[in-house]
């Protein structure tokens, strides 16, 4: 079977690959272009730990195909920093210890600031349910919640 | 050693502070590696066949088409993984561990593995398993406790006798082993009882559900030596079963642990990494095999079912006389359950007269059971504080008043033996007594649960490195894989006894080549066993550092002290000079004598066992029989919290974890013997939108083994959260709930008097 050539852009370069038509884009992130940051805890879409933002959409990479991404915008947690200067979710992660063994994280980060970009001022409930497609098994999520709260408090500012 | 006195309520400048973790920035920007994130050049892609029936003779495999297949390079059975000469010194377990890594003869499990390809592509490596034919004769099976202790049962280990019986048996049954502990006279005991508790209590198996699957890259080359990279809680651990199950000299194999994707004891055993590295033997290229998450649900450790017979005495004064229990744990098709510390964790958080525990090791048609924070003790504190919740509302006392006036202290001799030393239970019930939550009153169809929870803490063979660099800083090296912050920890402690800046100590987890051996990162033994490592190798540098100073100074080596960060004249005696810091003493290394390094290898003791008490609120939704966690507090002794963000990260995480056991997850097995629920969306962990905010306190009774007073903090946490949880529902719906997970269905059999 011959694979499929893919035009796309990822944190905005200009990328381009083959992948196999039954491949994830998950795969293709990791396996084609060597952005390892996406993980795969579960390939069904159940845990998040793949999240990217295709087209501004939150999407789990594990359920969207390499090829269909001819064409299209991906954000990865790999461009969430601007060069050195940490996303102010990254930074509130940090200093909130947010993260026990860091799996989870790049999800976590890339699903919260899609939040954030919707709505900048997310009460606790909202949060928690936006923040409910994205597995952690190490916090109990209290520590999450808090950095993003924290996180928006900020931004408004 | 350290006394409390000295230690109890002293500043530290970094012990106890916040900073960033070392390793937080590559875990927020996608940089850390983790088991997967490794490639190499020329590697191949390894994928396993697994068994499809629970209990299987395996008749034959033929692996012909497989290996036909173009890009197909190994095709690997149980036959190609052999121990070689050392056979029969496997050691431990280790027996079991090779019949669990590649099934001998028989599968014993739905998803035992029987054979395994490596393939250029991972796609090709998928379709050269379908062209695997393996001939089964199916045989009957059984995967409940019960079922399989049941006269009738079929035995799945036709050569097992059950162990420590008198007399011995005469026939083999799927009963491994008998233990008991205990001490004084429990029949005595309950004939001075005014009120007995008496009842079975049954725990379904729970996964440890890390985000992370099983990885790992294994490449091993011509000449015999070989690397593996791969997410473990202990690289030396598996550089040990992967020498011993192919055969290789220890010094041949050099194993790197990955950043790690969780673990809660499911890393503490090898599943995929000797199957890789045969592989790569096979064909001479590396090797990655990664887990599928049904692969992790299907053959990876889950924690034992269990079912535990209580019964437990007390009078009108509150004072319980007497504790019996009765454990079967199921370890799934292999001896070796948890049962043992099951059973000694049962009745720990007591102080009793009369007491006597029995176990039983079950082998069932299911996975080898692994470690999973505090294994076996939240199964067995479930049904005791269960019992407890109702013993004092009958007697008519607070739970926490009944707890108090039971609980273990120091000088209490434990059921399973040694007297406690100074241990904090009683201050965290007193703590719970005070807490805001436990004086908040209850909602409609609300019940609140208190529970408490011991764990032993383990300490082992530990070692660490620290040298210090020319500029001043100075690096740590552990051999504890970081699952949770421990590096920052590890700083912690470095900077505050060489009294150097924080920033300037980074930490980093030595592959097995760079470090003598050290135990896994299991039994909450990190920040006790290589804490002190690293403070004792710190020590060990400034020692040489004083030993510069003395010789830049020209005054004997014991005439200089170490405060501050600085080399000092020990007295007036010692001679007039400026002191020295790190910095200065590091610059001159070359000068004086070489680089400046300090070491330690030992075998740490004195570990702090770790009490917890927690409350739970539930509401129960009486038409569906859904439960909700409404409010819910942890407090422990953490002896000293070197990070308190991280120790409180411990407490929320153990507590959600049970949460999550408690409610909903469980191993669902049909009728063939196969894994139902396989998956993330089946198996029902807690979501963000389930929980609320975990209330924490830290109770700080120092451990005096320790040079911070340090107790291991990691795995108590979810030892109360069944019985918390069990006796908050049980008062919210007025019935005494028995069966781990209380999930919708169980709740709605109770409250329907079912």
């Amino acid at each position: 079977m011959s694979k499929i050539h893919v035009n796309a852009t990822v944190n905005g370069d200009a990328v381009e690959y083959l992948c196999e038509p039954d491949e994830s884009l998950l795969d293709s992130l990791r396996d084609r272009l060597g952005l390892t940051g996406s993980k795969e805890g579960c390939g069904t879409g159940d845990c998040g730990a793949c999240s990217v933002v295709l087209d501004g959409r939150l999407v789990c990479s594990c359920l969207v195909l390499g090829a269909e991404a001819d064409g299209r915008a991906i954000e990865t947690i790999e461009g969430l920093a601007d060069g050195d200067e940490l996303h102010p979710l990254q930074q509130k992660f940090l200093e909130h210890a947010a993260l026990q063994c860091g799996i989870c994280t790049p999800g976590f980060l890339v699903a919260a600031k899609a939040l954030l970009d919707k709505n900048p001022d997310p009460d606790e409930t909202e949060i928690r349910y936006w923040l409910a497609g994205n597995l952690c098994r190490c916090t109990g999520y209290d520590k999450i919640v808090r950095a993003v709260m924290d996180t928006a408090e900020e931004m408004r500012r | 050693m350290n006394k409390i006195d000295d230690i109890s309520g002293t500043e530290y400048k970094y012990v106890g502070s916040r900073p960033v973790r070392p390793d937080g920035l590559d875990k927020v920007t996608g940089k850390a590696q983790f088991g997967a994130d490794l490639y190499a050049p020329g590697m191949l892609f390894a994928k396993i066949l697994r068994s499809p029936h629970a209990h299987a003779r395996i008749l034959s495999i033929d692996t012909g088409k497989a290996e036909a297949l173009d890009g197909v390079k190994a095709v690997l059975t149980s036959t190609d993984l052999q121990p070689g000469e050392g056979a029969d010194d496997l050691e431990d377990d280790m027996d079991h561990v090779l019949e669990n890594v590649m099934a001998r003869g028989k599968a014993l499990y739905d998803g035992h593995a029987v054979a395994a390809v490596a393939a250029t592509s991972a796609s090709i490596a998928r379709k050269a398993l379908k062209l695997i034919d393996v001939e089964y004769e199916v045989l009957p099976h059984v995967t409940d406790i019960e079922k399989a202790i049941a006269p009738d049962a079929p035995v799945i280990r036709e050569d097992m006798y059950t162990q420590d019986m008198d007399p011995k048996p005469d026939k083999p049954s799927n009963i491994a082993r008998r233990m008991e502990i205990g001490h004084g006279d429990i029949e005595a005991g309950f004939e001075k009882a005014d009120f007995i508790f008496e009842r079975r209590f049954r725990t379904e198996a729970a996964h440890q559900g890390y985000i992370e699957p099983h990885a790992c890259l294994a490449d091993y080359r011509s000449d015999g030596h070989a690397e593996i990279w791969c997410c473990t809680q202990g690289h030396f651990m598996v550089r040990s079963a992967c020498a011993a199950l192919l055969g290789m000299e220890l010094s041949k194999l050099r194993v790197t642990a990955s950043e790690i994707g969780g673990g809660f004891g499911g890393k503490t055993t090898v599943f995929i990494e000797p199957v890789a590295l045969a592989l790569s033997r096979k064909c001479g290229r590396p090797v990655k095999l990664v887990m599928d998450r049904d692969e992790v649900f299907r053959a990876s450790g889950p924690t034992p079912s269990s079912v535990v017979d209580v019964k437990i005495g007390a009078n009108k004064d509150g004072v319980i006389t007497a504790g019996f229990a009765e454990l079967w744990f199921q370890g799934g098709a292999f001896p070796g359950s948890v049962i043992d510390l099951g059973t000694m964790c049962a009745f720990a958080c007591y102080d009793l007269e009369n007491v006597k525990a029995i176990g039983w090791d079950v082998v069932v048609n299911r996975p080898k059971s692994a470690a999973y924070r505090a294994p076996g003790a939240p199964m067995a504190a479930f049904a005791v504080e269960s019992g407890l919740d109702d013993l004092a509302e009958r007697i008519g006392i607070d739970p926490v008043d009944f707890r108090l006036k039971n609980a273990a202290e120091e000088g209490s001799t434990a059921a399973f033996g040694p007297k406690f030393r100074r241990i904090g239970l009683k201050e965290t019930l007193e703590a719970a007594k005070a807490s805001d939550h436990y004086n908040s009153p209850l909602g409609p169809n609300q019940g609140r649960g208190i529970a408490c929870g011991f764990w032993f803490n383990f300490g082992g063979t530990t070692s660490a490195s620290i040298k210090i660099e020319l500029d001043g800083t100075a690096m740590v090296t552990v051999g504890t894989p970081d699952i949770g912050g421990s590096r920052a920890s590890m700083c912690l402690m470095a900077a505050e006894t060489l009294g150097i800046p924080y920033e300037n100590v980074r930490c980093v987890i030595a592959d097995t080549s760079l470090l003598p051996y050290s135990a896994t990162t299991e039994g909450s033994r990190t920040t006790h066993s290589s804490g002190m490592a690293t403070v004792y190798a710190s020590e060990n540098a400034i020692k040489v550092m004083c030993g510069r100073a003395a010789k830049i100074w020209g005054i004997p080596e014991d005439a200089v002290d170490w405060k501050d960060g600085h080399a000092r004249p020990s007295g007036a005696n010692a001679g007039e000079f400026e002191p020295m810091s790190l910095a200065d003493i590091a610059k001159k290394a070359h000068e004086t004598g070489g680089a400046i390094a300090g070491h330690c290898e030992f075998e740490a003791g004195k570990v702090g066992q770790s009490f917890g008490t927690h409350i739970a609120d539930a509401e129960i939704d009486p038409e569906t029989g859904f439960t909700k966690i409404v409010r819910y507090t942890v407090i422990q002794d953490a002896g000293r919290a070197i990070h308190p963000s991280y120790v409180e990260g411990q407490y929320q995480g153990g507590a959600v974890q049970g949460i999550g056991w408690a409610l909903n997850e469980e191993y669902i097995y049909g009728e063939d013997g196969r894994l139902q629920n396989a998956g993330f969306l089946d198996y029902r962990m807690p979501v963000c939108s389930d929980v609320p905010m975990i209330e924490t306190e830290i109770v700080e009774v120092p451990n005096a083994g320790h040079p911070f007073g340090v107790r291991g903090v990691g795995e108590t946490p979810i030892v109360p959260p069944l019985g918390a949880i069990g006796n908050a529902l049980s008062h919210a719906i007025g019935t005494r709930m028995d069966t781990i997970p209380m999930s919708p269905p169980r709740v709605l059999e109770a409250v329907s008097g079912g």
